[in-house]
């Protein structure tokens, strides 16, 4: 080609074009080459999920080897040091942080979504969304550090008896992050409602409130329950918070004021500790993740199927 | 030209601003008790707006400005302390595409009565049949009472949504070219059932067809570029216009 | 026959019009607490990390007093763990994003991989930990090194940056596509010279938000191995590292109380860090904004 450039004077454009097309077979090539390597690249986002569940599965039944299924799904003991692991207990500790950050991040979540979406003008709601956004974006393992060095010693003025490490503040601060989450989607459920049903309530003599609640949320419904199950799967699997404020004392107990230990949590401790690989305790951050897995994904796929199968037709 | 009827509202000097551009300018307007009043003018002539402002719905736009006066039964509607919900309970509206609620027929009737405290089921059974029965739709649905109203024809949801409007009780309905969306029968439909429903009511329709405005009002007003041109009886208006814009379009010359 | 009360209508109508009044204080008081939480937390890290953010701890390496511990492998080792992620993560997360929106038939593949890349989305962080653990640590056998964590953030901000890529196609106009395919030009030329320059600075904005949530994630390092003190810097992929967020929890759990000013000063450099990365960001997206 280097070469046809340089005797291409006299040659009309029409010409040149139909000498590259004859010279360049490797375009054919290219084209056939190109979309098999990106189909490639897209098949590895399936391998990543097959390595996830072949690295969970394999080694929770290696697990399963030397501790009984039994005894796992049914005792409420959880101490590996001890050789009993009953994961009842993380369960409990796991839910408890999950029930604690729902009752914060729903109303919370719901009334800012009212908010922006139905109630503030342009210029508030162009003020007001970047905060959403910039709490999204704070790691979590600074809001580990908020809630351990600020929300517990604040709670600790209000309620006696609690502990240094405890569910109740990490569940808040859970809480706090999700926020952002179900605001937003539940803003989008909202803004998806056509502003001709709110204007349809409000020609009756609706206010905004009435317009909100009995036309927009039942319209945007199947959203907003979607939203609800993400920003559980989210709280299900968030780890630094509660590794940080929650503590390591696995028990079966409801007392948010206690120290308690979640799944997520209990894998931090082993990964951070000295454990031997191959050890039943390396094993068991493996049937632990494997029990989290299924958690989040049986709510991912609830808010899919919410989503897809409860859409409003307006 | 002594009109005996007293006046639902009396527009003065109304204009109205999107933003900065200008939609009215300077409307004086008398609209009477117990006529249907037909807005009619070709497109962005601001007749829609208009109408709008009637009930101050214009003003879910945030960035409407208005000056002048719309007196409704003596009052001005742009008062600090008048309602708007009080307003538009009175003021009914009707809009150009259908929109019933994505709930039962039923429900989209009682919606108004509830949300005003009615909470008593016969009541609201009773509001149910007679508003239906006002916008002729009754026999047609009142077997299925409790399917979504998205099941309906879009003449019917409309009928429904005229029922929904009815069901409240209004002294004014206002109707934002509610035939435009629907085929000739729905329309016809729609149009008997203004007919019927001036006796007990004043509205006011914006239309784009200037037949549908001949065949149904008592009184026309033509809107050109955001002002009021002419505003007569019907008959005069399409008989013997005085202005000349008003022969061209009622003559087919633009629009 | 009036079946409506018209005084009692307008009775209640006051009532109605407080409530409302009540709720939409109500809701903006609840969209505020996100604000009031946010200034706490950066008033609170502000007057305890200030103090200790001076060169010294800029360019020191951890230690056991809290006066001379410092953030410098923190800081190195996320920029080498960003080395590895940045670049796997664009070019297969573009790849698979100009697969699904170019190539792909809408079929029943294509749906499979959406909802893959939907869930994967969903799974939490510490899963892709023990992931990385297994496949890179011990399959592969890297060892605990820039590399694996490198690989293990890669894979776990993948569907952040291919939902940006596609969205950022998907507003590519037809016209433009069209336009291409009428002189004679084939697909991947179409996509090479048309398709992707259109759609590179939405790509962009979307890769820099992957990447600062990569870099505040502390739960998969853990697991796949970096190193919570360590007093020589990563001179390559294959060296053992440690991240910022790392050395912040290490500190938070210090048993000293005086770490918590050494965790503050490591907060406000990490997230004077993310407010870099997320300028840049909101710059790119409003430079190109307006050119499509």
């Amino acid at each position: 080609m280097v070469s046809s450039k340089n005797k291409q004077d006299g040659l009309s454009v029409s010409e040149r074009i139909e000498k590259n097309k004859q010279s360049n077979s490797s375009t054919a090539f290219v084209e056939k080459l190109v979309p098999k390597l990106l189909l490639l690249c897209a098949t590895l986002s399936v391998l990543v999920t097959l390595g996830i569940l072949y690295t969970l599965l394999s080694e929770t039944f290696t697990f399963f080897n030397e501790v009984s299924v039994i005894e796992f799904f049914t005792s409420t003991h959880w101490n590996p040091w001890r050789d009993s692991y009953g994961i009842l207990s993380l369960i409990s500790g796991t839910l408890l942080i999950t029930v604690t950050a729902m009752i914060i991040a729903i109303p919370l979540g719901v009334a800012s979504a009212i908010f922006l979406s139905e109630y503030a003008s342009d210029k508030v709601r162009r003020m007001l969304k970047p905060i959403l956004e910039v709490l999204a974006g704070i790691p979590t393992v600074v809001y580990g550090f908020f809630a351990l060095t600020f929300v517990t010693p604040m709670l600790d003025k209000i309620i006696p008896g609690l502990s240094f490490f405890n569910a109740l503040s990490a569940g808040i601060v859970v809480g706090i992050m999700i926020v952002p989450m179900v605001a937003s989607l539940t803003e989008d459920a909202m803004g998806a409602v056509p502003n001709v049903l709110r204007e349809g309530a409000m020609a009756l003599g609706a206010t905004r409130l009435e317009t909100t609640v009995k036309v927009v949320i039942p319209a945007a419904l199947s959203g907003i329950v979607a939203s609800f199950a993400l920003a559980m799967s989210r709280a299900i699997g968030e780890t630094m918070i509660v590794a940080i404020a929650a503590g390591a004392t696995p028990k079966f107990s409801f007392d948010p004021t206690q120290s308690i230990q979640t799944m997520t949590g209990y894998i931090v401790q082993v990964s951070t500790g000295d454990v031997s690989y191959g050890s039943t305790i390396y094993y068991s951050i493996y049937a632990v993740g494997t029990t989290l897995f299924v958690f989040t994904l049986i709510m991912n796929l609830l808010a899919q199927y919410i989503s897809r199968r409860f859409r409003e037709e307006y | 030209m002594a009109d005996t009827k007293s006046s639902v509202f009396n527009v003065k000097d109304l204009n109205l601003w999107y933003g900065d551009n200008q939609a009215l300018y300077d409307i004086n307007m008398d609209i009477k008790e117990n006529d249907v009043t037909a807005i009619i003018g070709p497109s962005g002539c601001g007749k829609s707006t208009y109408v709008k402002t009637l009930n101050r719905m214009v003003e879910t736009v945030p960035v409407v400005k208005t000056s002048g006066e719309i007196e409704y039964r003596g009052k001005n509607i742009f008062d600090k302390n008048y309602l708007v919900e009080d307003l538009r309970t009175k003021v009914g509206m009707v809009f150009q595409k259908p929109n019933p609620f994505p709930k039962s027929i039923y429900e989209n009737i009682v919606y108004g009565p509830k949300i005003h405290g009615i909470k008593d089921k016969k009541t609201l059974d009773q509001i149910v049949e007679k508003s239906l029965k006002g916008a002729a739709l009754w026999d047609e649905v009142k077997d299925r009472l409790h399917e979504n109203a998205y099941g309906l024809s879009g003449g019917q949801q409309q009928r429904v949504c005229i029922a929904r409007c009815l069901a409240i009780e209004p002294d004014v309905i206002l109707m934002d070219e509610p035939t435009s969306a629907l085929d000739p029968i729905s329309t016809l439909k729609v149009e008997e059932l203004i007919q019927e429903l001036k006796k007990d009511y004043s509205i006011v329709i914006v239309t784009h067809n200037m037949q549908q405005a001949a065949r149904i009002s008592d009184k026309t007003a033509f809107f050109l570029s955001g002002e009021l041109v002419e505003y007569t009886d019907t008959n005069t208006l399409f008989s013997n216009p005085t202005d000349k814009r008003t022969e061209d379009y009622i003559t087919g010359r633009f629009g | 026959m009036a079946l409506i009360n018209k005084d009692t209508v307008s009775n209640k109508m006051s009532g109605r019009i407080l409530k409302n009044k009540i709720a939409k204080v109500i809701f903006f008081i609840a969209t505020i607490i996100g604000l009031l939480f946010l200034g706490a937390l950066a008033y609170r890290i502000l007057t305890q990390g200030l103090g200790s953010l001076d060169m010294d701890f800029l360019t020191g390496f951890t230690s056991q007093s809290p006066d001379r511990a410092g953030i410098k492998a923190g800081v190195i080792g996320s920029l080498w763990l960003m080395s590895v992620t940045a670049p796997v993560t664009l070019i297969i997360g573009v790849a698979t994003a100009i697969y699904l929106e170019e190539y792909a038939k809408r079929g029943k593949f294509t749906r499979f991989i959406q909802i893959n890349l939907q869930n994967l989305a969903g799974v939490p962080s510490i899963v892709f930990g023990l992931l990385g653990l297994t496949i890179f640590v011990y399959i592969f056998n890297t060892g605990e090194i820039v590399l694996a964590g490198g690989l293990t953030l890669g894979l776990l901000v993948l569907p952040v940056i291919v939902v940006a890529a596609q969205e950022s196609i998907r507003s590519v106009p037809n016209e433009l596509r069209e336009a291409s395919y009428g002189m004679g030009a084939t697909k991947w030329q179409t996509v090479r010279r048309i398709v992707l320059p259109a759609a590179i600075p939405g790509i962009l904005t979307g890769g820099i938000l992957a990447l600062s949530r990569a870099i505040g994630e502390t739960a998969p390092l853990l697991l796949v191995g970096a190193a919570t003190a360590i007093f020589t810097l990563p001179s390559g992929i294959f060296d053992p590292y440690t991240a910022m967020p790392i050395q912040i929890y290490s500190w938070t759990k210090a048993p000293q109380p005086e770490f918590e000013y050494v965790a503050s000063a490591g907060i406000i450099v990490l997230l004077v860090i993310l407010l870099l990365l997320n300028s840049i960001a909101v710059f790119i997206r409003n430079k190109f904004s307006k050119r499509l």
